[in-house]
């Protein structure tokens, strides 16, 4: 089977996050870039299916050259190898572009099965499953926190406002993962040696078949009009409790009129 | 004044409360239209009329609701090339997003998610990086595809007495490429929705068990509020998932939100942290929760809980 997993590097959410003046588009200078959360668990699953149907894990970023670190860790937990779109003309995409791009990465790439995030923790879109399905024209197994592949079959549910969805579908197919989908690996010693012996393909927008004008700031769908930094919260008020924990709080929410 | 496509968010036919927000968004903005997919518009019909559908399409067809998200899409993509509205509105949820994706790439159009508010020329307002950074931002490509958070305007009574016009779409076998062959709700009880309560009482790995979900219940209850869970409490099984308030779970934005045994983690804070007022009973006085709090008690949380429920009740 030919799992392809998407992986975004994003900025770690422990430390301060920014825009950058110049652009409104993400300040990764500012804070430490990590691997998308979400995808360390798209990996796993990504893994997890190729132990039990054979195949191979490939990881595709679209990302500046600090993400090779995304990269390495990837590789680290199992994958097999990696293709890197490492470009300017992608900077400060939006999601209709960046999902145009990926698509293009997938049509090289092949495909039965493409795992991603269900969303990436920088900008929360949520939307890249859908537009990837749509543009590829298979089908969508997004937010799911349970799979099962037997022959071309995908089974899967799919987490809901409500409750969940069974859904089935057939290969090849798109899916996203919510993080109750498994429990992702470490990557070993040895995970972390063989890694760098593992191919990463890195192409800029040309050779991945991607038309630089159809990406970049200059040529996104959207645009940034401003931004500002929120006002802080103000220091609240902390007390211990002395027997009268609770009462004090209704005393607080008494004077702001919520009792 | 212009046409603005509202995609009504609904269970079994009962209307989310944030779909009245969206009218009332889309009213200020130009004339709201509602687009109903699936069954059961019968008994939401006055809903949408009372907030304000100046309009209504109905896509009845069962078939619609039987795929995932793509069908919605296919129907609202097919009004924009018909109907030529200004933009279409969706709830920010989990699927509201996924339909505007599939959407905004079926029309050619950019795409804004998580908007909290939007101004005259579609001028989007995004609370950003954990309610840190206000951005604005506009669609500069297409008709505007925007997905607006749950909670972020009020929903205003503004009756009408919509025309409402039967809509049919034919299904490619993409759009019904994934087929929903089982729904399973679960059941809420009677307090409100999570993403829509005023008042939201949360409980973590603090409260130690199933049992003593009680106690968060029992100070949910007696404010009228909702209950939500720290991901240590879903994963333990203590409470359902779609509880789950943070990161990988619900954005919620209540006036008032409780965190009960609940540490604060970055993944936890991203889904609450923009409450209006928020509250915390914790015992290690270094929870990082407490950063963020109006009023916090340093305490064990099965005296704290109980005795405020009690002094609510009491006041009442
Ligand atoms: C604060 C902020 C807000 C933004 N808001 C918008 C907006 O409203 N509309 C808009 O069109 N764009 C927006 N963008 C731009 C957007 O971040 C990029 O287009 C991005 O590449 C796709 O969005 P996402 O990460 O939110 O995708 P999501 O759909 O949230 O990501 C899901 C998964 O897609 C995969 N993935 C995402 N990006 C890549 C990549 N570069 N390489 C490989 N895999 C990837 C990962 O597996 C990830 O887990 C915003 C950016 C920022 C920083
Ligand atoms: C990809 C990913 C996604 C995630 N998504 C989410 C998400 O959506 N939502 C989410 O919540 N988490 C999420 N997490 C998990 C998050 O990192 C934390 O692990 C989680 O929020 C911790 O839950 P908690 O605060 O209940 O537990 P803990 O961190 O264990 O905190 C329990 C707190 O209870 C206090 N306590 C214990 N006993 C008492 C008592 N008797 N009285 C008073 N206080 C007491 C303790 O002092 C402690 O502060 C995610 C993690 C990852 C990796």
């Amino acid at each position: 089977m030919n799992i392809v997993v998407l992986v975004k590097q994003v900025p770690d959410t422990e430390s301060p996050r920014k825009l950058k003046s110049e652009d409104s588009t993400l300040d990764r200078a500012a804070a430490d870039g990590v691997i998308n959360e979400l995808d360390e668990y798209a990996i796993e699953e990504g893994l997890r299916i190729k132990e039990a149907h054979g195949g191979e894990v490939t990881v595709v970023t679209l990302g500046p050259g600090k993400a090779t670190e995304s990269i390495r860790k990837a590789l680290a937990m199992g994958a097999d190898k990696a293709v890197h779109v490492l470009d300017d003309a992608l900077a400060g995409s939006d999601a209709l572009q960046t999902s145009y791009a990926i698509a293009q990465v997938l049509g090289r790439t092949g495909f039965d099965l493409v795992i991603l995030g269900s969303e990436s923790t920088d900008a929360r879109t949520g939307v890249l499953a859908a537009m990837l399905a749509e543009r590829l024209g298979v089908p969508q197994v997004s937010l799911a926190n349970k799979v099962e592949i037997e022959g071309s079959s995908i089974k899967a549910q799919r987490i809901t406002d409500y409750g969940f969805d069974r859904v089935e579908a057939t290969l090849p197919a798109v899916v996203s993962v919510v993080e109750k989908i498994n429990e992702p690996r470490y990557p070993s010693f040895k995970g972390i040696m063989a890694a760098k012996k593992k191919p990463v393909e890195t192409l800029g927008v040309a050779d991945a078949g991607i038309d630089a004008g159809q990406v970049g700031l200059a040529n996104a769908a959207t645009a940034v009009v401003d931004f500002a930094e929120a006002p802080p919260r103000a220091q609240g008020q902390i007390v211990s409790d002395e027997g009268d924990g609770g009462t004090k709080i209704a005393d607080f929410l008494a004077a702001k009129k919520f009792v | 004044m212009a046409e603005i496509l509202v995609l009504v968010d609904h269970v079994d036919g009962e209307v989310k409360k944030v779909t009245l927000e969206l009218l009332t968004l889309a009213n200020r903005l130009g004339e709201a239209s509602a687009v109903w997919v699936g069954a059961g518009y019968d008994g939401a019909k006055d809903k949408l009329a009372e907030y304000g559908a100046q309009k209504v399409y109905v896509g009845a067809d069962e078939e619609l609701a039987s795929y995932v998200v793509a069908p919605k899409a296919a129907l609202l993509a097919q009004l924009v090339q018909e109907k030529s509205p200004a933009a279409v509105l969706v709830a920010a949820t989990g699927e509201g997003k996924e339909v505007a994706g599939r959407l905004a790439v079926k029309i050619g159009s950019g795409v804004l998610t998580d908007v909290v508010d939007v101004a005259d020329g579609f001028v989007a307002e995004h609370s950003i990086f954990g309610g840190g950074t206000i951005a604005h931002a506009k669609v500069t490509t297409g008709t505007p595809v925007i997905a607006v958070r749950p909670n972020a305007v009020a929903a205003e009574a503004a009756p009408a007495t919509p025309a409402e016009e039967q809509v049919t779409v034919a299904l490619s076998d993409t759009d019904k490429g994934t087929k929903i062959v089982e729904k399973v709700v679960q059941e809420k009880g009677e307090r409100p929705d999570l993403t829509e309560a005023a008042i939201v009482v949360s409980g973590g790995r603090g409260v130690g068990g199933a049992e003593n979900f009680k106690i968060i219940e029992g100070l949910a209850d007696s404010l009228g509020a909702a209950v939500g869970a720290s991901r240590a409490a879903t994963d333990a099984g203590w409470y359902p998932h779609q509880f789950q308030v943070g990161q990988t779970g619900k954005t919620v934005s209540p006036q008032l939100y409780i965190a009960v045994g609940i540490s604060g983690a970055i993944q936890h804070r991203a889904g609450m942290q923009t409450s209006k007022t928020i509250i915390a009973i914790n015992k290690d006085s270094e929870a990082p929760i407490f950063e963020l709090v109006d009023f916090g008690v340093v305490g064990d949380l099965f005296q704290v809980a109980p005795q405020l429920t009690e002094e609510i009740t009491k006041r009442k």
